[in-house]
């Protein structure tokens, strides 16, 4: 079986010998075997620790959870800086939760029932692999946004019954954040966890308005008329 | 204080780390956390079956009762005292945690629900679903964002900065250590070297005090061990290489299932929830719920009688194996192409914990390292003794991680040291090494190969079942291996980003941990816990009762057995 990396924007090809086996695996071979600098990412094996997610035709998958076909080509994550092959820089993305600020802002006693855990149980089963991040085409125009992994953690906090200061999180996704999104869904696709971030954002939006805020986007759409139809 | 100085350097950036790092800075000390990937990929991330409080939600339980199943689980080479600190300290971890954040399921009654695992005497592990580690560890991730820590991360741990001369990988850098070699008992720690894995430049973090937490050394048994590529003991390995103290490094708990193929880990709830272990002919062979030493060699046993063992989850049914285990479907799906919901799960026991470690006293501070404390995995805090209990270690690394940040700031403050004034040559010996792999060592031979060997042959010789013949073999191969190293070195030799160093300083550690894994396997001829012997198939405790402790003096390793009080 043949496939092609995309290195330093050369494509080199490499022939392995499996018929079947997980992305990781075949970057390891030819690692140990073939070209010790071939340069990538990756630590648990199991799909839990977020680091070897690339880009494969384009799409984006953990390299340990992928199982590799004929030709296929892959490529570092997007919107990253690209360090070395398909190693990337994700230390500037994560600025992205600092910005948004997610995390609980003031804890408070509360009643927690196993539906408050489900209502967040997808939402916390989030990995960091930085895949949404990666298939967000919002970043193409704007670098700045804060982009899904960062807003569905947001939401994960303000749906907790422990959070006392929900307003503190959405007033901090107001710039860059939940209104820059055009819920097109390809976070949802492309999440390895089945978490949806665009379902995410909608009920942040809809927490948001509850707060006064309103569709920036809507208002300048709003050609004078009052919005009041 | 001195102005600038940095107070808690935190080596170790999983649950034990990050815990001691929220600690630290509570208690007003500054904090930098330093780690070789990224916080979210360390271990704690795969702990998927539950952390230990006995709050009695489900199932009647008591302090006394964790504590008893501890103890008995650990063989006798538990501290007893440390063990109670532990299990009365339990609920207070998990309160903590859940004023985090931490969304662990609950119960009808709205509390935190709790699980059954083995060789527990009642309902005592709290989860959140099968991700208990991995909701864990990114809560108190993004409570550390919240406090604004600093975290530096891709930084590889090389030496600990020592007022004892030069500590290092080659003989030529231990050459000075002989010079001005102290007494062990004296050596202070003054913060360590790392290398820059982005740039390539190795830089020295000076602190006056240091925590290591960098996790255990199941990655000795590669490919055969559910561990993460990274658990390659490189906080173990450094300490020894400063001259501080390891013991009970014999004991390495082997999970009794993983996935066959991959060696990924199927987590005990499975069994808990009511799994059963069967053979190629149907069979049940053993009591699923076993401590894991037990479950373990059972398997083993069989597997060595030719039979195939397989984990029975067809009878939970679908709803509840996806409600309960929606992680473990889906890994036996994308590693087997198994549906366990239809099919027999084929599994194999492999190395899953490291019991032994840096050794610690009960303030967690490294025994023979001033300045300098141990945390989590790679500590022997004496908590798991000969076998840990399941669910312990997330306790382990919540409890015992905020012990050590407050016992590290307790005593900064008391203190005024010359910590960044005391000159060594650390920095330029590990610059010169990192220097001399970059630009001199040929690769005549493929280390890879030779790890992946060695690996393969821990398993099968210094794993589940043990040999003194087959255990002296393995430890002259790997005293061959290391005297080779020479030979080997790296491939790639460009400075930045480059992996390809990395693995081979890991694979480094990996020699001198598997090193003394090797002789205290060789010395214990008993059988306790984790560690057995077919010749020695008893527990010997006029002789064996005893910690077995490793340092490094005059550069030879020594040993002695410390016998356990109590």
């Amino acid at each position: 079986m043949q496939i092609k990396i995309n290195r330093q924007n050369n494509i080199e090809s490499f022939e392995l010998p499996f018929q079947s086996s997980t992305l990781l695996k075949a970057l390891y071979h030819i690692k140990n075997n073939e070209d010790n600098s071939l340069t990538f990412s990756s630590s648990c094996r199991s799909g839990v620790c977020g680091t070897c997610a690339v880009r494969v035709n384009g799409k984006e998958v953990l390299a340990c959870s992928y199982t590799i076909q004929e030709g296929d080509l892959v490529e570092p994550l997007a919107y990253h800086e690209v360090q070395r092959d398909l190693k990337v820089n994700k230390q500037k993305v994560r600025e992205t939760l600092k910005q948004a600020t997610a995390w609980l802002q003031q804890s408070q006693e509360a009643t927690i029932t196993q539906e408050h855990i489900h209502l967040t149980e997808k939402q916390s089963d989030c990995i960091l692999c930085d895949s949404c991040y990666s298939s967000c085409p919002v970043l193409e125009v704007n670098p700045n946004f804060i982009g899904p992994f960062a807003l569905t953690r947001a939401y994960r906090y303000t749906a907790d019954p422990r959070e006392r200061d929900i307003q503190a999180i959405i007033d901090n996704i107001q710039s860059n954040g939940i209104w820059d999104c055009t819920l097109c869904g390809n976070c949802t696709e492309v999440c390895p966890q089945g978490i949806d971030p665009k379902m995410d954002i909608t009920m942040l939006r809809g927490t948001a308005s509850q707060f006064g805020y309103r569709d920036p986007n809507f208002q300048a759409m709003d050609f004078g008329f009052g919005g009041g139809f | 204080m001195e102005k600038n100085m940095l107070d808690i350097l935190i080596i170790g950036s999983g649950g034990a780390g990050l815990s001691s790092a929220l600690s630290s800075k509570e208690a007003g000390a500054s904090v930098l956390v330093v780690g070789k990937s990224y916080p979210t990929a360390s271990q704690t991330s795969m702990a998927q079956g539950g952390m230990n409080a006995s709050l009695g939600n489900v199932t009647p339980d008591s302090i006394q009762a964790h504590i008893d199943d501890t103890i008995k689980s650990a063989h006798e080479l538990c501290n007893k005292e440390m063990v109670k600190q532990l299990c009365e300290d339990a609920p207070k971890s998990i309160e903590w945690l859940e004023q985090l954040g931490v969304p662990f399921d609950r119960t009808a009654e709205n509390r935190v629900a709790q699980r059954q695992l083995g060789g527990a005497s009642s309902k005592r592990a709290c989860y959140a679903q099968d991700y208990t580690g991995l909701k864990i560890l990114h809560t108190l991730y993004d409570t550390c964002l919240k406090e604004g820590i600093e975290m530096r991360e891709e930084y590889f741990l090389l030496n600990l900065i020592t007022d004892n001369g030069i500590g290092g990988f080659s003989p030529e850098q231990d050459e000075a250590k002989a010079v001005d070699s102290k007494s062990p008992k004296n050596i202070t720690v003054l913060g360590a070297t790392f290398l820059d894995i982005v740039t390539g430049e190795v830089k020295e973090i000076r602190a006056k005090n240091t925590i290591i937490a960098t996790g255990g050394y199941g990655g000795l048994y590669k490919n055969f061990s559910t561990n993460s590529e990274g658990a390659t003991g490189d906080g173990i390995a450094v300490v020894l290489r400063a001259g501080g103290y390891l013991s009970d490094m014999e004991f390495v708990q082997f999970h009794p299932t993983a996935l066959k193929g991959s060696a990924t880990l199927i987590s005990e709830s499975a069994r808990g929830e009511g799994g059963y272990l069967v053979n190629t002919k149907g069979e049940r062979f053993i009591d699923e719920l076993l401590p894991r030493d037990v479950v373990a060699r059972a398997i083993a046993s069989q597997i060595t009688q030719g039979e195939e063992v397989f984990l029975d989850l067809r009878h939970l049914g679908e709803e509840k194996l996806l409600t309960l285990m929606p992680q473990e479907v889906h890994l036996c799906k994308l590693h087997e192409n198994i549906d366990p919901v239809h099919q027999l799960i084929p599994i194999k026991p492999v190395a899953h914990y490291s019991m032994g470690g840096i050794d610690v006293n009960e303030n967690l501070e490294v025994t023979g390292l001033k300045n300098c404390y141990a945390v989590g995995e790679c500590s022997n805090a004496k908590v798991h003794g000969a076998n840990r209990l399941g669910g312990n270690s997330l306790l382990e690394i919540i409890s015992l991680g905020r012990l050590a940040g407050k016992n590290a700031v307790g005593c900064v403050f008391q203190r005024t040291d010359k910590t960044n004034k005391t000159t060594t040559k650390q920095l330029e010996s590990d610059q010169e090494y990192i220097e001399g792999l970059l630009e001199e060592y040929p690769w005549e031979k493929n280390f890879y190969t030779i790890q992946n060997k060695l690996g393969e042959d821990f398993y099968k010789y210094a794993g589940i079942v043990r040999d003194n013949t087959e255990l002296n073999n393995l430890l002259n191969e790997l005293r061959v291996i290391k005297a080779d190293l020479d030979n080997m070195g790296i491939g790639d030799k460009n400075k930045e980003n480059n992996t390809n160093l990395v693995d081979f300083l890991q694979f480094q550690n990996i020699l001198e941990v598997g090193e003394v894994v090797l002789d205290a396997s060789l010395v214990r001829d008993e059988s306790r816990g984790a560690h057995y012997k077919t010749a020695f198939p008893n527990e010997e405790n006029k002789l064996y009762k005893a910690h077995s402790v490793y340092w490094i003096e005059d550069k030879v390793l020594q040993n002695k057995l410390v016998k356990v009080v109590s």
